[in-house]
């Protein structure tokens, strides 16, 4: 059977822990169990108790400790539990490790991997649902990245411990396990930095990326519109030229995230068309994301998601 | 603020514990009045008692000469380390070269023992960024975010195990660190990894105006080691021996996998920083009788009781000082020169398009403004 990104990432630790002794997997529950969601299984009876450490219950320290590791040599990847649990660990983040290359003049760096599952559409509790890419995205010195596929999954978490710099891995948990696709078993990296254009078209550029990825696919193929579809794969720093490209052809753009509209990565990249191909435009851009509100519990998410419907409205809106 | 004792409990049925449960003792070797006994004395060389004593005088000139430079506005704000000598001098005087040290800024002859340039500590003052990269290669860093660098010491100390390195971690941080929520995870997590770090609390009772029974309602920093499964000491740290000697033995229990919570207790005489008025928020009569209380002049009794007094040429150990810190600021003066690409490219191993683009805007509008480079340069410089 085809693999899931749960199994891309347990590939892609699996195999980084052979290559690189210095690779190291901890945070709340990942070693005797093998993590919540089972994306660390296997991995403790395969690398020891050395390499991969269930700690306490402690975000700060789980993300200090990264750096410190960092620091002295090893390539630390931690897993937060819950994204709505990282906001205790933003402090060493903003810090420490997005800054340490530049504090001490490249004499130390924080070469780190923090994973996290991200996103709402699990039937959680509250704290289980959030997208704050944008404000991660935001500090200088720390690279965001949000795979869609269990292809890119594999490459860009590959990609991301061997990344001399700090990493932010957002997974999208919504589609954990829904997405299959053939994941090869060699050493492959998926670059960071570079967007991935999933569908091309001449009517309208479509940009999103993590879960609303697959949301956007759905929309785009129950409408009569020539759609664009670009996956951005990386947050920070962002694929300028891609975007620039696909609007300089289509001339119209919509931008869709789960995150909240105010102050979003949207605005972000509709900034970057302003600055960079505003004269290329045919029609406003518009926005598809997440309200200025909490996540809502279980009950009552699906009214804060970004589903197909409302996607397509706007992309057939901005075509006309 | 009424203190946890056993006084609440003492009629109750259930077996409460409190503070008194766990009275800390402060250790200490020379007395206030320079009393001691010699059986407790450490082993040292007649140099090394000299030496230590050559070390608090470099802290202590460094101080005043410090404040001098940033009264006469040749310096940023500084915080004085004076009435810290021993705390300073003696922790640091324990560390290896391989050991890591990460500061909070008020422990300059604890770096500079690991070789760290005085030059290099007046560029940190002057906010010249290259300083910390000077410090990084003695495996120091100073880290002006109180007590979020904590869990970094923790980190830094797994890696010596996961690596098998002999070698120490230390954090020296003040008694407002200890209120924060990441020393609280930076020590936990430490003890359940076994890590080699010492977790070093100068406690001079200030946190800027906050005084100590405002932080917390413990008696002590130290015994909350017991609560974390930690080894932990209080030290009178205006005693340079007891200091350097209990620092000694926490090093070796850290080596051996038993993290340290060390409490060094001594008293910031002077304002937080140069920003700082203390005489807005505490009473002379509180300052005054540590003024009298010298860590330096209670170790200059103990060389006289030990008949090492005359191996001290202070006059001339002064003068070396002096010619050390004027050679440093010579050498800060002359640095350079500077360029706005350092800002850039050190954020990442390799530059980012886009930021690159920024460099090139900045570097455009300063050589197309004339005002802008005229506007930045009338800007306050200390």
């Amino acid at each position: 059977m085809p693999e899931t990104i749960i199994d891309a990432i347990n590939m892609a630790l699996t195999e980084e822990m052979e290559r690189d002794e210095r690779v190291v997997v901890f945070g709340e529950d990942v070693a005797e169990t093998g993590g919540v969601f089972r994306a660390t299984e296997g991995l403790k009876d395969k690398f020891g108790g050395t390499r991969v450490v269930d700690t306490p219950l402690s975000e700060i320290a789980i993300a200090g400790g990264a750096v410190g590791l960092a620091v002295f040599g090893l390539r630390p990847v931690a897993e937060i539990q819950f994204s709505g649990f990282l906001p205790p660990a933003f402090d060493q983040l903003v810090t420490h490790a997005s800054r340490m290359r530049w504090r001490t003049r490249g004499e130390w760096s924080a070469p780190l991997v923090v994973r996290t599952p991200y996103g709402a559409g699990i039937r959680a509790l509250e704290h289980h649902s959030e997208s704050l890419e944008g404000a991660y995205a935001h500090i200088p010195g720390l690279k965001v990245v949000i795979p869609s596929t269990p292809y890119d999954t594999k490459g860009l978490l590959k990609a991301s411990i061997r990344d001399p710099d700090p990493v932010l891995f957002m997974e999208p948990k919504h589609v954990y396990r829904s997405v299959r696709e053939d994941v090869p078993a060699d050493d492959y990296e998926v670059p960071i930095g570079e967007a991935a254009v999933r569908r091309e078209g001449e009517d309208v550029t479509v940009i999103s990326w993590g879960a609303m990825m697959h949301k956007t696919l759905e929309a785009v193929e129950k409408i009569d519109v020539d759609a664009e579809v670009i996956d951005l794969r990386t947050i920070s720093p962002m694929d300028r030229e891609t975007i620039v490209e696909s609007v300089k052809k289509t001339g119209r753009c919509v931008v869709v995230h789960e995150a909240p509209k105010s102050g979003g990565w949207a605005s972000e990249i509709i900034a970057t068309i302003n600055d960079e191909v505003l004269m290329y435009l045919e029609a406003p851009i518009e926005r598809v994301t997440g309200f200025d509100i909490p996540v809502p519990l279980l009950s009552m998410e699906d009214y804060y998601i970004p589903h197909p419907p409302r996607i397509a409205e706007a992309i057939e809106r901005v075509a006309e | 603020m009424t203190k946890n004792t056993s006084q609440g409990a003492d009629d109750l049925d259930a077996p409460w514990i409190t503070q008194d449960d766990l009275p800390v003792k402060k250790y200490q070797i020379i007395d206030e009045n320079g009393e001691y006994d010699p059986e407790d004395v450490p082993e040292l060389t007649t140099e090394e008692f000299v030496d230590l004593y050559r070390w608090m005088l470099v802290e202590k000139r460094y101080a005043e000469r410090m404040i001098n430079l940033q009264r006469r506005g040749e310096m940023g704000t500084v915080g004085s380390s004076r009435g810290h000598e021993a705390s300073i001098v003696g922790s640091g005087y324990a560390l290896t070269d391989d050991d890591y040290l990460l500061a909070m800024g008020r422990e300059t002859s604890a770096m500079l023992m690991k070789g760290v340039s005085l030059r290099d500590i007046l560029l940190f003052w002057r906010g010249i960024d290259d300083a910390q990269k000077y410090l990084a290669q003695r495996n120091c860093m100073i880290g002006i975010s109180v007590g979020g660098y904590l869990p970094v010491v923790t980190g830094i100390g797994w890696g010596m195990n996961i690596t098998d390195t002999d070698a120490v971690v230390t954090a020296h941080f003040g008694d407002g660190a200890t209120s924060t929520g990441a020393f609280h995870e930076a020590v936990n997590f430490a003890g359940v990894l076994d890590a080699p770090a010492i977790f070093y609390c100068q406690n001079n009772q200030w946190a800027i105006s906050t005084p100590f029974e405002k932080q917390t309602n413990a008696n002590s920093i130290a015994q909350r080691a017991v609560g974390y499964g930690l080894h932990g000491i209080r030290v009178d740290g205006n005693d340079v021996l007891a200091t350097y000697h209990a620092m000694s033995e926490a090093r070796e229990l850290a080596r051996q996998g038993n993290p340290v919570l060390f409490e060094g207790l001594t008293y910031r005489r002077e304002g937080h920083s140069t920003s700082d008025d203390p005489t807005q928020y505490r009473d002379r009569d509180e300052v005054e009788p540590w003024l009298d209380r010298d860590p330096i002049e209670r170790y200059e009794s103990f060389l006289k009781s030990e008949g090492l007094w005359d191996e001290v040429d202070e006059e001339a150990m002064v003068a070396e000082v002096d010619e050390e810190f004027d050679a440093a600021i010579e050498a800060a003066n002359a640095y350079g020169p500077r360029d706005v690409e350092e800002l850039f490219v050190y954020l990442y191993d390799e530059l980012p398009s886009e930021l690159e683009d920024q460099l090139r805007e900045l570097e455009r509008s300063l050589e197309e403004l004339d005002e802008l480079e005229e506007y930045i340069e009338r800007r306050p410089k200390g």
